[in-house]
């Protein structure tokens, strides 16, 4: 029987997230005798070679590509899950969703006290993708199935919930999983 | 109005005693003398009043009727509630902007003028109407409006815009409004015939225990809404252990809707009062507290007048009525526009000199309240009943209405019905029988209590009004086969979204994301899994927030989603490719284009 497919992405995120599921230490060979990874930043597979049961989405929206990414895993995955804070909630980079677009790259480009930028301009090159005028979370771009809160949910929680998902057995997520404070 | 100067300010604090607690009314009197509260002022206000500066600011920043910014000697303050939207508040509106040549929330170029909307002014059944500084106008209409600006372009002065004066007292000297009572049914109880102070004399002749036992036989309860038994509360506040006790009314009718206690301050003010100095016997109280809504300010003269003459006649003071041992006054506590006031903890906060902000309970008012003592917070309409239990008997009292509720209940009902008004009712008739009576047996959905009661169909009228099916604290808003109810909705969310006073996150937040939601299932642009967000969220904000108002600001959508889910349903579009139809990329990409000068590659 084929292995089930498992595909990953940071978008706006610190691939933290990404780290925290390395941290399952030796189950990875576990993980790999359950699973294939298809599109990931683990195997470096850049695009989709086909269906896949999970994607694990980690960081939100915050330029055009990472919405392409995510709704090209929308279309690609069964389920579909926002790992860590980032992509629940925007996290940290949604510290600019107060700020207009044009006043945060003016300050980061121009104005800003250590900036040198001879030219005085923003920098718009075409490989460039275009900033988003706010930070999205995932589930305001494409519907989500899951969500596992935590920046980064330890590497215990990515384990019980892929496991749990991958056996069809209830997911077991002890009180110190999931607190956060 | 004067040119800022520190001692109108410190003779303002001085008249009221340099007291901490008084801070409302100090800021009210400095707002009166200058226009606003000046940044010194402020700073003048909390060394008067030993406080720090940021309590002061606090306090001015809370509150809607209280600016630190000039506005106009004269604001004018369009109700803009569903029932003054329905009536055409959108033309009154554009009638005041187009001859202010101003927008709401503006102030016209001399200065002189202030142009906004404020929640409902409890006149929905003379809708649509405004307040202009403290005289109301009803029954706008665009020829009105421009008449108004005129003749406020003129002279200056709103009360010469009251051409013709109400009925009743609403003619009074001391009111002179152009508010009308509408009281459309007279009961026995509120309306019904008795004799003055005689009350107050059969509770002398009793002891308070005797008295609080007669309100319990009557099982009279609370007529603000949530329906406590009063005889309870009280008995509760006596047995409470302190010296000093209050009997507080709470006439902070903000529910959009009601406006039945405005009619019992205008006509029935000495029926309160006496009810208020019976509770004062009953629960061993010193003082009395009338706190009433900035909105009713037009009201006050009148009632202070009446407190004089209570006063005169030892109805107030000390001995009152020769019964030595008993003396008890009633002051009046003014509010400066906040719906959260009606909150009984918050009112005690505002009355304390505070932020209206809700405490958090236990301890009940009944143990700990206004400054720290025991204190009994009734309804206007419930100190009236109570008087007339102790006048007529509880006997009396307890055989009128339903098995469970006994007495009349005052309903204020407005929308889209013949005959808007005040009905006083019994307990037990159903609210299909109630419409008939207002003229609006065609109505397709009422909203009974305001918006934090609930909205039913025609399939729920056959419900009897009574605290054990459809209480309600006196709001009845009928809405017509024609209108749009997730408007409704949405507008009270919009209510609601503005009055919380933001303490708690689960109110804060989940008002404005319900409130956005009904405005993306409005716009078709949600799947059904929208109904169970709402639901979800609904219930979050419902059982997580501290205080009356975000338990019940999620009720117009769960409500209407128990009673009128097909509505929900017909908007809502399947979406199976899992892409939100709410994300609009090139809503989302605008900015930066425009920055870059390119078009997006990928969209």
């Amino acid at each position: 029987m084929q292995k089930p497919k498992i595909a990953t992405a940071s978008l706006a995120g610190c691939f933290g997230c990404h780290m925290s599921l390395l941290d399952i230490d030796d189950r990875i060979l576990k993980l790999i005798d359950l699973v294939d990874f298809d599109k990931s930043p683990v195997d470096d597979i850049k695009e989709f070679t086909g269906r896949c049961l999970v994607g694990l989405i980690e960081g939100g929206c915050c330029n055009e590509e990472n919405v392409r990414v995510l709704q090209e895993f929308r279309k690609h995955c069964d389920i579909l899950i926002s790992v860590g804070d980032c992509a629940i909630d925007g996290g940290l980079p949604a510290l600019r969703n107060g700020i207009p677009l044009k006043e945060c790259l003016t300050e980061a480009y121009i104005t800003g006290p250590t900036v040198y930028n001879p030219s005085g301009k923003i920098p718009s090159d075409s490989e460039i993708p275009l900033l988003l005028d706010r930070i999205y979370p995932c589930h305001e771009v494409v519907k989500i199935d899951y969500y596992l809160p935590g920046c980064p949910p330890p590497a215990d929680t990515l384990w019980q919930a892929l496991t749990a998902l991958l056996s069809g057995k209830p997911i077991d997520l002890p009180y110190e999983l999931i607190k956060y404070d | 109005m004067t040119a800022y100067n520190e001692t109108i300010v410190k003779d303002i604090c001085r008249r009221f005693g340099n007291e901490r607690s008084r801070m409302m009314d100090v800021v009210k009197e400095v707002q009166t003398s200058f226009g606003h509260v000046p940044n010194e002022a402020m700073d003048a206000i909390a060394r008067a009043l030993s406080c720090p500066r940021v309590e002061v600011q606090s306090l001015v920043s809370f509150y809607a009727f209280l600016t630190e910014r000039p506005k106009g000697n004269i604001i004018i303050r369009l109700c803009d509630d569903v029932i003054d939207r329905m009536q055409g508040f959108d033309r009154i509106a554009d009638a005041f902007k187009e001859e202010l040549g101003i927008g709401i929330g503006e102030t016209t170029t001399d200065g002189k003028i202030t142009l906004e909307a404020t929640p409902c002014i409890g006149m929905c059944d003379q809708a649509p109407a405004a307040l202009i500084n403290d005289v109301i106008v009803t029954n706008l209409t665009k020829d009105a409006a421009r008449e108004i600006v005129a003749g406020l372009r003129e002279h200056g002065d709103p009360q010469r815009l009251v051409k013709r004066l109400g009925d009743g007292n609403n003619a009074h000297e001391l009111v002179r409004a152009m508010v009308v009572n509408n009281v459309r049914r007279k009961g026995d109880v509120i309306f019904g015939e008795g004799k003055p102070s005689d009350g107050l004399k059969n509770a002398l002749a009793m002891s308070p225990v005797e008295v609080i036992r007669a309100v319990k036989t009557s099982r009279l309860r609370g007529r603000g809404g949530a329906g406590f038994p009063t005889g309870i509360k009280w008995e509760f506040t006596r047995a409470a252990k302190d010296e000093t006790r209050y009997v507080i009314c709470n006439a902070d009718e903000g529910e959009p809707g009601t406006f039945k206690d405005r009619v019992i301050l205008t006509e029935k003010a000495d029926l309160l009062f006496e009810g208020m100095t019976i509770a004062g016997y009953a629960i061993g109280a010193q003082a009395g507290i009338l706190y009433l809504r900035a909105e009713y300010v037009y009201l006050r003269p009148y009632l202070e007048h009446a407190l004089a003459e209570r006063r005169k006649s030892g109805l107030l003071g000390n001995k009152i009525l020769g019964h030595a041992g008993f003396n008890y006054d009633i002051r009046i506590q003014m509010g400066a526009g906040a719906y959260i006031c009606g909150e009984e903890t918050s009112l005690i906060s505002s009355a304390e000199g505070f932020r209206g902000d809700p405490k958090t309970r236990p301890p009940f008012p009944a143990q700990k309240g206004y400054m720290g003592h025991p204190s009994a917070v009734n309804n206007v309409e419930t100190l009236c009943c109570v008087t007339r239990i102790l006048e007529r008997g509880a006997g009396w009292y307890a055989q009128m209405g339903s098995n469970g509720t006994s007495g009349t209940k005052l309903l204020s009902v407005s929308g889209d019905c013949k005959i808007p008004g005040v009905y006083e009712i019994p307990f037990g008739i159903t609210l299909k029988e109630f419409l008939a009576m207002a003229g609006a047996e065609d109505a397709a959905a009422v909203q009974v209590g305001g918006p934090s009661g609930q909205m039913v169909g025609p399939a729920e009228f056959n419900r009897i009004i009574c605290y054990d099916d459809l209480a309600t604290g006196g709001a009845i808003m009928v809405f017509g086969p024609q209108r749009d109810l997730l408007w409704v909705v949405s507008r009270f969310m919009e209510f609601f979204v503005e009055e919380s006073c933001g303490y708690c996150t689960p109110c804060r937040v989940g008002n404005v994301l319900l409130r956005r939601k009904i405005e993306e299932v409005r716009a078709g642009k949600c799947d059904p899994a929208a109904i169970a967000y709402l639901e979800d969220l609904g219930q979050t904000v419902k059982i997580a927030s501290r205080c009356g108002l975000g338990q019940t600001s999620a009720n117009p959508v769960l409500t209407t989603l128990k009673n009128f889910r097909p509505l929900y349903t017909a908007r809502m579009k399947e979406n199976e490719a899992g892409m939100q139809m709410t994300f609009d990329i090139s809503a989302a990409v605008r900015d930066a284009e425009i920055i870059a000068g390119r078009k997006s590659a990928n969209f």
